[in-house]
């Protein structure tokens, strides 16, 4: 009786091998997709060249013609499609940055408000968020806007403000900082008090390990960053000149404008998101055994200390993840701007730009890359924080 | 295998109505049994639906003209309401057969945008809206106002031209809707609301108090509103334009929805070749003998849908202006049948 040598198998033909037929099923359904989308963008190509719809990006150098509401950057109707495009972009930008953080500052306090031993704290944060996350966005939006628009006065009766400001249904208008010769010196003491600041911490930080001794690091810090360029700001002479804003026939000009368009929108989605962030936090502080609280305390710590030194940064692991994908919500929420007349990217671009081009295609390409482009960076950003905070094993 | 499934259902999606851009639109509404025609969501005399979801105004009389051509029955139209940001991307990908929607002819939309405009069935200018209070007599007087306008219009555009053409300060507030746009007027948000004169007096009636209002005189700019289709279907092209032709040439010739029967009878050799009797003008276009009796008995002449929807018989109360026959001192041309 002869050993069987294990390497060597029955012999079966090609066409029931497993390895064989995975590879050439993965490759037909390759081949099969890639043909698909060269047909259908071929077929859009050919469609678009026999209706004779211009196609390409020849637009993108044209006078848009059309006047924007908000603009960061210099644009006025004689500018280019492409300007356009730039202007939608950072007005979607600002609102979706803006919106994030205070969306993050209102989610933490109401995820752990809801937390809270105090009864009222407790059922009003939980009763914040179980109303908020079970409407709709758009309603919420569109209650904000016209809230906003009804509860202000009308220009004509504008409220003034304490300093020189105006606040009316047209927006909020405040005095606009204007920075003049000897401002950089303000900026190179307020950069010089940051690294200050920081050298401190890092020193503090290695003492403690020492010694055990603690620093007023918030104090010191505080000192460094605010008081430095204070004191340098009195000793320049005020380098800022602020502009008044002027009251007008129709409207005030000059100073620095806050749209209620934009206010509407930042509110409904930093009030929308951090109803969700809540219960993010909720969980991941949940996420955390109980005898770590215990433990802490065991060690003689406060409650403030032990949710801020124990219990968040080991609830941040839970928390970062979901969190990203409330991040890229907000982001891609904020096209509901077009509802209340805030000029974004969808607005500026996928909306007048693609209705005075009509090159829907070209467009909307572009808008979801925009977008997807801006995901993938917020996402990369966020896994980044999130490895740092993993739990190292030591 | 599911996979696959979904991916070529995904591509297919993708792959552009391949068949819409050149097929024959007549035989594609023959076959559906409806006309699929881009109206207004909602302006009054122009296309807006009733609370039992029957649609008025002139367009809309426009696109029942139309299906009464081809099926002697004008209530075979599904109207698609679309936003003045869409209804070009509607009418390109063929969502819809026509767009007849108060859009307003310019050279780029006939030719970049892959549409031909086939006619005008009512000719506007764009105007101002400003509250009684405010004092302002003119346009020009307007400097530093912030107007509220709606998103995707020529109205947009003309806005933003006139304001810099007269060296004045410009504050828009762009909305997607007209509605949204008027909502946001009237809670005080702008000092002015522009569009095209006949919208502004349409609007102007579902303000709260509509008599705080004044459309200011100044016209500026030049509005042809008409149907559109798409490029590449020159029959279809022909077909609608000559359905308002027919209609217009009926208000010439005295044909009514009343006495057209009669009219069948007539020895006047231009209301013989109107109403089929003489010669195959209809057949030309694909059409049937009888395809210009149709519009009339069922729709009704040119001016009998103008006085009903915008005219002295509406709340509108529109002079017909410009809009009246070249024999009574207005533009409304049409060539001959022959």
């Amino acid at each position: 009786m002869t050993a069987v040598p294990a390497s060597e198998r029955p012999k079966v033909s090609l066409l029931y091998n497993p390895r064989v037929r995975t590879i050439a099923y993965q490759t037909l359904l390759c081949a099969i997709i890639a043909f698909l989308a060269w047909s259908a963008v071929n077929n859009a190509i050919e469609n678009l060249r026999r209706a004779r719809i211009a196609s390409g990006f020849e637009f993108w150098k044209f006078t848009s013609g059309f006047d924007i509401s908000q603009t960061l950057i210099d644009y006025s109707s004689t500018a280019t499609y492409g300007r356009a495009f730039w202007v939608g972009l950072i007005n979607t930008l600002v609102v979706a940055a803006i919106g994030i953080v205070l969306a993050t500052i209102v989610g933490f306090l109401a995820g752990i408000a809801r937390l809270s031993k105090n009864w009222l704290l407790s059922r009003l944060a939980g009763g914040y968020v179980e109303l908020i996350r079970n409407l709709p966005l758009l309603l919420q939006l569109l209650f904000w806007y016209n809230a906003v628009l009804k509860a202000l006065p009308d220009m004509r009766e504008s409220v003034t403000l304490p300093g020189g400001g105006f606040l009316n249904n047209r927006g909020l208008f405040l005095p606009q900082p204007n920075f003049q010769a000897g401002f950089e010196w303000v900026l190179a003491a307020f950069v010089v008090g940051l690294i200050g600041a920081i050298a401190f911490r890092i020193w503090a930080r290695r003492r403690q390990e020492r010694t055990g001794e603690q620093a007023p690091v918030g104090w010191v810090a505080l000192g460094l960053v605010v008081g430095l360029p204070l004191i340098v700001y009195f000793l320049a002479g005020q380098p800022i000149a602020l502009a008044y804003p002027q009251k007008g026939r129709f409207n005030i000009s000059g100073g620095l404008e806050l749209l209620p368009e934009f206010v509407a929108l930042l509110f409904g989605l930093v009030i929308y998101t951090g109803a969700f962030i809540a219960e993010v936090v909720r969980a991941g502080i949940l996420a955390v055994s109980h005898g770590q609280t215990e433990a802490a305390y065991s060690l003689g710590l406060r409650p403030g200390p032990t949710l801020r030194l124990v219990v968040i940064p080991q609830a941040m692991r839970v928390i970062v993840p979901p969190l990203t994908s409330q991040y890229l919500n907000l982001t891609k929420n904020s096209s509901l701007a077009v509802f209340v007349g805030y000029p974004d990217l969808v607005q500026v671009f996928a909306g007048t730009v693609l209705n005075q081009t009509g090159q829907a295609v070209e467009v909307i390409a572009v808008t979801m890359a925009v977008y997807l482009t801006i995901s993938l960076v917020t996402s990369l950003a966020m896994n980044w924080y999130n490895s740092r905070m993993a739990l190292v094993e030591r | 295998m599911k996979r696959v499934l979904t991916s070529i259902i995904c591509a297919a999606a993708l792959g552009f109505a391949a068949s819409s851009a050149d097929a024959q639109t007549l035989t594609t509404v023959k076959t559906r049994g409806g006309l699929n025609c881009g109206s207004n969501p909602g302006l009054a005399g122009f296309g807006l639906p009733d609370a039992q979801g029957n649609w008025t105004g002139l367009d809309v009389e426009v696109c029942r003209a139309i299906a009464a051509a081809i099926f002697d029955d004008p209530t075979k139209v599904k109207f698609v309401p679309l936003t003045a940001k869409d209804r070009f991307t509607a009418l390109q990908s063929g969502e819809v057969d026509v767009l007849v929607r108060n859009t307003t002819w310019t050279s780029s939309r006939d030719t970049s945008l892959g549409l031909n405009f086939t006619g005008v069935d009512y000719y506007d200018g764009q105007g101002f809206m400003v509250r009684k209070a405010l004092k302002v007599n003119s346009a020009l007087e307007l400097s530093d106002a912030a107007v509220c306008v709606q998103q995707g219009t020529t109205t947009e555009l003309n806005l933003a031209d006139y304001f810099r053409a007269n060296k004045m300060k410009l504050k828009t507030v762009t909305f997607a809707t007209s509605d949204e746009a008027v909502k946001a007027y009237d809670a005080g948000r702008c000092d002015a609301y522009t569009t095209d004169a006949s919208g502004l007096y349409s609007e102007r009636l579902r303000l709260a108090n509509p008599n705080d209002h004044v459309v200011l005189p100044e016209i500026i700019s030049k509005e042809p509103l008409g149907p559109a289709v798409r490029h590449g279907d020159d029959q279809w092209f022909d077909i609608v334009k000559w359905v308002l032709y027919a209609m217009i040439i009926a208000e010439e010739q005295g044909l009514t929805q009343k006495n057209i029967s009669e009219a069948l009878g007539s020895d006047n050799p231009d209301i013989k070749k109107f109403v089929g009797t003489e010669g195959n003008y209809g057949e030309q276009l694909g059409l049937t003998k009888d395809w210009a009796v149709r519009i009339v008995k069922h729709v009704g002449n040119y001016g009998e849908i103008f006085e009903r929807n915008v005219g002295q018989g509406s709340p509108l109360k529109i002079q017909r202006g410009l809009n009246a026959l070249w024999t009574k001192g207005g533009i409304q041309y049409a060539p001959p049948i022959r």
